[in-house]
């Protein structure tokens, strides 16, 4: 099965998102450098809106990860409340 | 008692790149300009394009108008793109929160039935004309010359399509999906929208792309914009359809705006030569006629028997405006 | 008492395709052909462009705001950078040879980017694709000037930046990124997106990103890497875009896969060799090095390549042939590519130089099979050389690939110490390239490589001096003369590292920065 990844800056907005990556993607694994995170997954990887927003205290738009995403890998699949990447093969 | 904030003083050895020196000295230049001036390549390609091979990649051919120097088309608000995005943020901040307003509390329930038809007839089929001056700017932005005239026709493009969402989301708001099927088949079967949806195909067919602007950008605009972000707004607002008024704020502001950075081009280009301003007025005077047909059934529908009027008071000023851009008209 | 019906919220998708696909019309007062007249000429057939998927749908209004945002934080960062003389934060003034490459081989072709991804977004008859090709090229333009105003502030203090449009145009190594831009702006739409789309913004990308900003990183450069930074969520967009562009035109027809095919096989190549800059900078010009060219291609192209082409299988998409001999080739271009730069040091717009002990030994312990074998005596011989004060520089100009136009530096495959020439005939006039790889691509279209204007045989032919040189004169000096041409200030943009004005000024600045007297 082909890895999947999501890279993003590491800075006081992405903290919480991360957090809520790590915790409804249990096989993921979380690279640390000064400036950046890289999140690897076997298969796929999906950002859910709802524990983002009950991470953070307010309404979040997944739409907002634009502003701190450096990079992806994989096929993406997105609306209102996830963020889907995917190797179909 | 005064604060003398000190940091370590090392001069430079130059203020800004030799292209920016060469036109405006060696002193420290805007980010417009080193982000605008001499960015296209002009002197050197590998191959002739396979989609025109009789020209060059970034050729002065593909228009008739001439300029000796195309830099001299500046924007006077000096967009470049962080300056463009920031101001249009800041509008789009402003339009967003008037919808807000107005999804939130129904209030497009309280204008009165007659009004919120008017609306939904004439501005939810306009978003299929953004639509082609969002093309018709495109083009431009591909294959005109000189970043100075092609950067802003892209933001003018992208701003385009941009109202052509709002105009999408009035229909949505007033009515729903099914305004815009409405809205669609008008465009498409109406006799009110034919003479309209013939001017613009007709322009995406232009080749020259200065032709293009001054169809477009100057002159549908020019009329368009009056007519519906100011007389009929008017209306709008004097009838119990403020809410209408709000949702095309940003229109109004923008044309506003937009209209001073067009005429700076038209003005530049008609000034450069005789050849030019016979050029540019020649293109007004063609497209002037069949926009102005086609507005009036338009008008008509938005103004009933004032429309006659309205029509000429926005003629009148348009062709004020061109003279006094040097055109003769 | 009326019951007001809640509006059903609409979904993004559904709400995005209004917002987009709904804009546009099937004309009737003028033919279709007309209003699209790019659509069919490349053999591409396209039978339904709903069938598009829209990656990432932004509105306008969205695109503004979290744009808008990106462009305050990344401005902040560069107005404290030049209130702070940030630029003395950097390792070595060394580092600023690997930017400046970067401003006048990348940035202006962020701009012919911009232009192209304009034309495409004209071009496609379907509005998904056009309105992502017209955000593409806003970002371009954003990309183009970010990069222009991060890096402005060095140009006030640093040499080889000054003039980047006009040396891009004419520089001799300067053409292998343009010819490879002037060859995409000047392919129709669908190659336009294979190429560039696809190829460069997907599979290559992170070959050229990464190794630019995490090196921006690694030397203290805060401003490019901030830049970088900000760019990033673009290039996620674009890559979106560009895998988005290949599988809907091999789900459209199957007749399109060998036209892809080719487009791929022809691309990842071009793109393979402009990277070889990017090699020879990781592991030649970093005084802070990130990792090695060969990690860098095991990483991103064999591995995350990798899972792309396994993706791709299932519509019949292989791995380019060339790209075979790529594993054999990732222990040699970046030494092949340096070796040459500091040959013909004095007709680069950058220093270059020799490693160090220290460097050579990374160098020795990153390539265990071939850089002792192969560079290191050379380069040691060199370096001792330098320092008697006998720096070699050649005198004579190199032989040009006819597709590449990168020097006839490398080496066949299994013999490294074999330059590789191979040559093809067209309209009775041969022609030579560097490789199978650039030797298939010019046989397949010898009427366009034909055209290209190489900067050697340009100089040789006497296009390549200021107005009114005349080279007959007592005492002529054409390379004196084809460096005035190319703006260059002699003896201040070229020439080694050691005893240029960069090392001297960086040096005095930093100790002004750090000591009392």
């Amino acid at each position: 099965m082909s890895k999947v990844f999501i890279a993003f800056q590491l800075n006081e907005d992405t903290r919480p998102i991360i957090e809520a990556v790590m915790a409804d993607n249990p096989h993921a694994v979380a690279n640390e450098s000064p400036a950046m995170v890289k999140i690897d997954a076997e298969g796929s990887l999906v950002i859910k809106r709802a524990t983002i927003e009950e991470l953070i205290g307010r309404d979040f738009d997944l739409q907002e990860l634009q502003v701190n995403l450096i990079t992806i890998s994989g096929h993406l699949d997105e609306d209102d409340d996830e963020f889907t990447l995917s190797w179909p093969n | 008692m005064e604060i003398d904030l000190r940091t370590v003083a090392i001069k430079p050895i130059r203020h800004t790149f030799d292209h920016i020196a060469r036109r405006f000295g060696d002193k420290p230049a805007s980010r417009y300009q080193e982000g605008t001036y001499d960015i296209q390549q002009t002197d050197i390609f590998h191959y002739r394009p396979m989609w025109e091979p009789e020209l060059q990649l970034f050729d002065k051919r593909r228009t008739k108008v001439e300029m000796k120097d195309w830099y001299a088309l500046k924007d006077p608000r000096q967009f470049y793109y962080g300056a463009w995005t920031i101001a249009r943020a800041r509008q789009q901040d402003a339009a967003e929160s008037c919808f807000d307003m107005i999804e939130d509390r129904d209030l497009a329930e309280l204008i009165p039935a007659e009004v919120k038809q008017t609306a939904l007839d004439i501005l939810v089929p306009m978003r299929h004309v953004e639509w082609g001056g969002n093309m018709g700017n495109s083009y431009i932005a591909a294959y005109g010359y000189g970043t100075a005239i092609t950067q802003p026709c892209l933001y003018h493009g992208m701003d385009h399509l941009a109202v052509a969402q709002y105009l999408t989301r009035i229909g949505l708001v007033l009515e729903g999906p099914e305004a815009l099927d409405v809205a669609k088949d008008a465009w498409m079967n109406a006799p009110l929208w034919q003479p309209l949806r013939q001017h613009v195909e007709n322009v995406l067919v232009v080749q020259d792309w200065f032709e293009i602007f001054v169809a477009q950008n100057l002159v549908l605009e020019g009329f368009s914009y009056p007519l519906i972000y100011d007389y009929l707004d008017g209306e709008f607002s004097a009838n119990g359809g403020t809410a209408i008024s709000m949702m095309t704020r940003f229109m109004a502001e923008w044309s506003a705006e937009t209209a001073k950075w067009v005429d700076a081009q038209i003005k530049v280009a008609a000034a450069e030569s005789a050849e030019n301003k016979t050029l540019i007025s020649d293109w007004v005077k063609q497209y002037r006629a069949p926009i102005f047909n086609a507005l009036q059934p338009i008008a008509q529908r938005a103004f009933g028997d004032k429309a006659e009027s309205v029509l000429a008071e926005v003629t009148d000023q348009f062709n004020a405006r061109c003279t006094k851009l040097g055109l003769t008209v | 008492m009326d019951m007001k019906v809640k509006k059903k919220k609409l979904g993004i998708k559904e709400k995005y395709a209004h917002m987009t696909r709904g804009l546009d019309w099937e004309t009737t007062y003028q033919p279709k052909e007309k209003v699209f007249p790019q659509a069919t000429f490349e053999g591409i057939k396209i039978h339904d462009w709903d069938k598009w998927e829209d990656p990432f749908r932004l509105t306008m209004d969205s695109y503004w705001k979290y744009q808008a945002e990106k462009e305050r934080k990344l401005y902040a960062v560069l107005d404290a950078f030049a209130q702070n003389n940030g630029h003395l934060g950097i390792t070595d003034a060394r580092y600023l040879n690997a930017i400046k490459l970067f401003l006048t081989g990348i940035s202006p072709l962020e701009y012919v980017a911009h232009r192209g991804f304009a034309a495409a977004g004209r071009n496609f008859p379907g509005v998904g694709p056009r309105v992502a090709c017209l955000m593409q090229s806003v970002d371009e333009m954003r990309h183009a000037q970010t990069q222009i105003h991060a890096l402005s502030n060095y140009n006030k203090h640093y040499d080889g930046f000054h003039d980047f449009k006009h040396m891009l145009e004419r520089v001799w190594y300067l053409s292998v990124p343009k010819s490879f831009f002037d060859d995409a702006f000047s392919a129709g739409p669908f190659e336009w997106m294979i190429a560039i789309g696809f190829s460069f913004e997907y599979v290559l990308t992170n070959l050229l990103f990464v190794p630019f900003m995490s090196g921006a990183a690694y030397n203290g450069d805060m401003a490019t890497v901030t830049f970088g930074f900000s760019a990033q969520s673009d290039e996620a967009r674009h890559m979106t875009l560009g895998l988005e562009c290949i599988k809907f035109m091999l789900e459209q027809d199957p007749d399109n896969l060998p036209i892809v095919q080719k487009w791929i096989d022809k691309w990842a190549w071009r793109g393979i060799r402009v990277l070889s800059l990017v090699g020879m900078m990781m592991d030649y010009m970093l005084p802070k090095r990130v990792m090695s060219w060969k990690e860098a291609w095991e990483i991103y192209f064999e591995q995350n390549g990798g899972a792309l082409f396994a993706d791709l299988a299932r519509y019949g998409i292989k791995v380019p042939d060339c790209l075979t001999q790529c594993s054999e080739d990732k222990e040699h271009i970046s030494h092949q590519t340096w070796a040459t730069f500091y040959q013909y040091g004095g007709a680069a717009a950058f220093h270059t130089w020799m490693p160090n002990d220290e460097e050579m030994d990374w160098l020795s312990a990153k390539y265990p099979n071939t850089f002792d074998k192969y560079y290191r005596a050379r380069f040691t011989h060199w370096r001792d050389e330098a320092e008697k004060g006998n720096r070699f520089y050649t005198n004579t100009l190199p032989m040009l690939c006819q597709v590449c136009q990168i020097p006839m530096i490398f080496t066949e495959p299994g013999d490294p110490t074999k330059t590789c020439y191979r040559e093809s005939e067209y309209e009775g006039e041969k022609y030579h390239t560097c490789s199978d790889g650039c030797q298939h691509i010019f046989d397949d279209e010898p009427e366009k490589y034909s055209q290209a204007w190489l900067p050697v045989h340009q100089i040789y032919q006497g296009n390549c001096f200021p107005e009114g040189t005349d080279p007959t004169a007592e005492g002529f000096d054409p390379l004196a003369a084809v460096l005035d041409w190319y703006h260059f200030e002699n003896g201040k943009d070229n020439l080694d590292f050691e005893g240029s004005r960069d090392q001297a000024n960086f040096a005095a600045w930093r100790g002004m920065a750090t000591k009392n007297t």
